[in-house]
């Protein structure tokens, strides 16, 4: 085989130093190596930020957190609508159907008013791989992911139930919840595809 | 015969719909409204195609030799895009909450077709949603397709539905040049048509269901489905009917319970809307598992120590459980020398035998199928309504689509019987005079019969006068004085008068026994350009006093006249346990019941020494009123003992139940064929692919009828049946069924009485034996007869009905202090 360098190859030979093989070479490198001033460049480095004003880096967890950006997929929402406060769950079980880790589940029934009621909803955060295909398949803009991701807890029974998930209705009637504009919300663009259905009336 | 479909040579018969034709040779014609054997109604259009250059609808157009059939062209493809639109408009998008959603023919042919916009629109109509008991119609998402109409006349034989009024507005006249011809033609009835119950506000029929099986959207869902459960979340399980002896396909389907339990259910029953029909029972009452959750290994123990000891020595059992369950019972009795009791069976087991014998073959001839083919049926000794649905089902069928014609022989007149055609001619017989029915049958149909029998049947002819008054038309001359001239004129008129003269004619005296008028004429109409003869017999004569001669007459039938005869099984395996199991009588002793009454009781209802699955937790084979082996299979978990647990530890081993029904006999007419090759569902031109049918073996037949003697019972006399979708404790477990057991009463009998729906009522028979029990008004049942029913365990109606299903009793009215 030819040398590297030789051959027609997009890779490149990179030239090493050369070793030292004898006693005498590998200890003058030692000597080299040991009484050079790179060490305190380095030093010096760390120690002109450390008292540099204002220099953090890092922030101040847990006494800081980030905003999360809008399609950041966190701990999941379903949010109320804006003009009854009703859920806007219709409990149509696409999200359900489309999980793919299997942890989406809901019972639905028939409603007092003759429509149809979401009695229970769970996400099983144990599983939930955070895809958010169950946002993006949501017809009603119902579930969204939130940026909600400090999700430890010491039970499983923690890993939710719809109530958890729900916008309370202190926060939506103090007009604080926010609309959505992130992983699997309308593009803002979106009335310009709308073909209008005609109506007679 | 072969047509062309889409440059495809296809084989086809005289007479039959292209639609049908291209089916069974897997090519897709669109269609919405048409059902594999009901009329074509042309209500959608969307099965247009091009018939040798010219437009035709493929469901009723008839094939002819050289036919040439082009499925689709820009043309057709344009018409039914603009039928698509046009179903749409106004259609609310609720999808999302639909019932239908993911198994919905509008949402699929809107997609097939490509509709991508709306361009058509018309100011909607209010049409608020309605609940008739266990159906809900949403007119908002009815499309007026027809099927649920086309259903119930055409196999179902009710007529409960027709299309009633919108009230919507007319179409504007811009319309007729923008929208293509076909769709204008069918915007223009659907924008003036709904659906609605053909007498009243509310559906007053058997509610089998059948049209929420039929509807192709949303609008005609069962009520207790409504909102429970999306189709895609559903598993479905092909089984058979575990109620009566149809055994028809159906599909459990299940998903967990809910969020908190997990466990597995039903939400609903399904079945083949193009080749099967399912009763009531089937469709509403499949909830009847018995759920166990652990072995119970103490009752267990008791019970096969009781059957090991010997204490034990009889089993008494009922014909609802499957071939598997019936064979390890007769291996259980050669092994243990157990008398194995269940009268129903030994009923139709003796009757069998006597059929068979006189009619030379093992089995009867007739099946569910040929049925339907028939053109002339004679129904006798059944309550069809009740007691068979689907023969019930496939006789209207024959009446509709083959202009047949029939006769319903039974001592209780049936107003949902007599409806399914007006040539269904109803013949309200005395009690007990069934053996002059199938006398007069044999006698007017029977060909080329041994002299002893035919001079015995000529002796019922009685020479006799008859009135007979004739309208004759005749010439008179009458002078008339022509006023003006004065001239007297003779004119010749003629004038019709009515003669009354005595004819000499035949007459049969059986009639006379039976107690009704001579019906020959009314029959000889009815008969004519017949051909294809069906005779389904049912259970009153099973257990009649008479049921050796009658069962020997019924294989004279067989074998001498054109029909084709059934004997429906009385319950769902009867034909099964009938052919596995030797049977014995009752005798003294401690008895173990298997879904019985008894000192030990196995019971897949519950409540027994130990739980046995029922037929919805286990897989297994029914021998079916089609003679077909039939497989169900497992739709809900069962963790307990079963059946065959109970023999493996009395040493008839076997793994699984379903290990034996290769091992069922073969000289029984069964083969060896291994559970799990027995396939369950209908061929695309609705060929039967379920399961086998039983062989047939001939024997040597005897020639004998024995004189007629018939007691025909009179007064006050009580009837074994029961309501409409009930038939055994297993559908009264389902709980869309539950109900109370009561007397059934028609609305004449209240009358005729004097008493009131709901009141107490004492019966008492000859022996002494009592019942108290409420009255029930059944609007479905006439006459002066009530029935009591079996499914109700809390009422002892058995002591009333040793043999025969008539019973005389006295009723007492019962005060309510």
């Amino acid at each position: 085989m030819k040398p590297l360098d030789t051959r027609n190859s997009p890779y490149m030979y990179v030239h090493e130093e050369v070793h030292p093989v004898t006693p005498w070479e590998q200890f003058k490198q030692v000597v080299a190596r040991t009484f050079k001033g790179e060490l305190f460049v380095g030093l010096w480095i760390v120690f002109r930020e450390m008292i540099k004003k204002d220099s953090c880096a890092t922030i101040q967890y847990p006494l800081e957190k980030i905003a999360m950006s809008p399609r950041y997929r966190a701990i999941h929402k379903l949010l109320v609508l804006v003009e009854s406060g009703n859920e806007r769950c219709i409990g149509c079980g696409l999200c359900e159907k489309i999980c793919i880790a299997n942890c989406i589940r809901m019972d639905t029934k028939l409603g007092e008013d003759g429509r149809k009621k979401v009695s229970e909803y769970t996400i099983n955060f144990g599983r939930c791989i955070f895809c958010g295909y169950c946002a993006e398949v949501c017809p009603e803009l119902a579930i969204v992911h939130g940026g909600e991701y400090e999700n430890a807890s010491e039970q499983r029974a923690h890993f939710a139930l719809k109530e958890d998930m729900l916008t309370p209705l202190e926060t939506f009637r103090a007009n604080k919840q926010r609309e959505y504009d992130g992983f699997g919300a309308l593009s803002k663009e979106a009335d310009q595809w709308v073909t209008k259905t005609p109506l007679a009336y | 015969m072969t047509i062309t479909i889409d440059q495809i040579p296809c084989q086809a018969t005289e007479g039959e719909f292209v639609l049908n034709v291209a089916r069974r040779n897997r090519i897709f014609i669109p269609a919405l409204c048409y059902i594999s054997g009901c009329s074509p109604t042309l209500a959608c259009r969307l099965c247009l195609v091009d018939v040798d250059g010219k437009r035709a609808y493929a469901c009723n157009a008839k094939a002819k030799e050289g036919m040439n059939v082009i499925t689709k062209t820009e043309e057709i493809e344009a018409e039914r895009k603009a039928i698509m639109q046009v179903y749409d408009i106004n259609h609310p998008l609720e999808c999302g909450v639909c019932d239908q959603s993911g198994e919905c023919e509008l949402q699929n042919y809107t997609l097939e077709m490509g509709v991508d916009h709306q361009a058509f629109a018309i100011q909607d109509t209010h049409r608020p949603a309605k609940t008739w008991g266990k159906i809900h119609y949403d007119p908002s998402l009815c499309i007026v397709c027809e099927r649920c109409i086309t259903v119930c006349k055409d196999k179902i034989g009710e007529a409960a539905l027709k299309t009633v009024p919108r009230g919507g507005e007319p179409l504007d006249k811009e319309w007729k040049e923008k929208v293509p011809k076909d769709a204008f033609a069918m915007w223009n009835k659907l924008q003036k048509s709904l659906i609605g119950p053909t007498q009243g506000e509310t559906l007053s029929c058997t509610f089998c269901g059948e049209c929420t099986a039929v509807c192709p959207v949303g609008a005609l869902v069962g009520t207790d489905f409504q909102y429970r459960a999306n189709a895609w979340e559903l598993t479905r399980i092909p089984a058979s009917n575990p109620h009566s002896s149809d055994c028809a396909l159906l599909y459990y389907e299940v998903r967990h319970k809910s969020i908190q339990h997990p466990q597995e259910t039903i939400y609903r029953v399904t079945n083949d809307i193009h080749f099967g029909t399912l009763s009531g029972a089937a469709r509403y009452g499949y909830d009847f598992e018995n759920t166990v959750v652990t072995k119970d290994q103490e009752a267990f123990k008791s019970v096969v120590h009781a059957l090991q000891s010997g204490e034990l020595k009889t089993v008494r059992f009922n014909s609802f459980i499957t071939n598997e369950e019936a064979f390890i019972l007769q291996k259980l009795k050669e092994k243990l020398g157990l008398r194995l009791v269940n009268p129903d069976a030994k009923a139709y087991q003796d009757f069998l035998a006597g059929f068979a014998s006189a009619s030379g073959k093992s089995l009867y001839g007739a099946t569910l199928e040929t049925l339907a083919q028939s053109d002339f049926i004679v129904s006798v000794g059944t309550a069809l309504k009740t007691d068979a649905p689907n023969a019930g089902y496939a006789l209207n069928n024959a009446l509709t689509m083959n202009k047949g014609a029939g006769i319903y022989f039974h001592p209780v007149p049936d107003v949902v019987v007599s409806g399914y055609s007006k040539n269904m001619l109803s013949v309200t017989h005395k009690v007990g005079s069934e053996e002059a029915v199938l006398m007069w049958l044999l006698g007017r149909f029977g060909r080329e019969m041994p002299a002893s029998i035919a001079n015995m049947l000529e002796g019922f002819l009685v020479k006799g006068t008859k009135e007979v008054s004739e309208v004759v038309k005749e010439v008179v001359t009458e002078t008339v004085v022509d006023e003006a001239t004065g001239e007297s004129k003779e004119v010749e008129k003629s004038v019709t008068k009515t003669v009354t003269k005595t004819v000499e004619v035949t007459q049969n005296t059986l009639w006379e026994t039976m107690g009704v008028e001579d019906l020959d004429e009314s029959i000889q109409k009815l008969l004519e350009k017949k051909e294809r003869f069906s005779l389904i017999a049912g259970e009153d004569l099973y257990a009649h006093p008479r049921a050796k001669e009658l069962s020997k007459l019924l294989g004279l039938i067989a074998r001498y006249t054109p029909f084709e005869v059934m004997l429906i099984p009385s319950q769902t395996n009867t034909l099964g346990v009938a052919l596995l199991c030797e049977l014995d009588e009752v005798k003294e002793g401690k008895v173990l019941g298997y879904n019985e009454k008894g000192d030990i009781v196995l019971s897949a209802l519950g409540k027994g020494t130990l739980d046995m699955p029922a037929l919805n937790q286990q897989e297994g084979t029914f021998t079916n009123m089609d003679k077909r082996v039939v497989p169900t299979n497992v739709a809900l978990p069962y963790h307990g003992y079963c059946l065959n647990d109970v023999a493996s530890a009395l040493g008839i081993q076997a793994a699984l139940t379903v290990d034996y029904t290769e091992q069922l006999p073969q000289d029984k007419g069964y083969e060896a064929r291994p559970f799990d090759t027995l396939p369950n569902c209908f061929a695309n031109d609705g060929t039967q692919l379920r399961g086998y049918c039983l062989h047939v073996s001939e024997c040597t037949p005897k020639e004998e009828l024995s004189p007629l003697h018939v007691s025909a019972l009179d007064e006050s006399l009580v009837y074994r049946a029961n309501p409409v979708h009930q038939f055994s404790p297993f559908t009264n477990k389902a709980h869309q069924l539950n109900e109370a057991g009561a007397l059934y009463v028609s609305l004449a009998f209240l009358e005729a009485k004097g008493w009131k729906d709901g009141q107490m009522v004492k019966l008492t028979n000859k022996e002494g034996h009592t019942l108290v029990v409420a009255m029930k008004a059944d609007p479905l049942w006439e006459g002066m007869i009530p029935y009591l029913p079996t499914f109700d365990t809390k009422l002892e109606t058995a002591p009333f009905f040793t043999g025969y299903r008539f019973a005389q009793v006295t009723f007492e009215g019962v005060s309510h202090e």
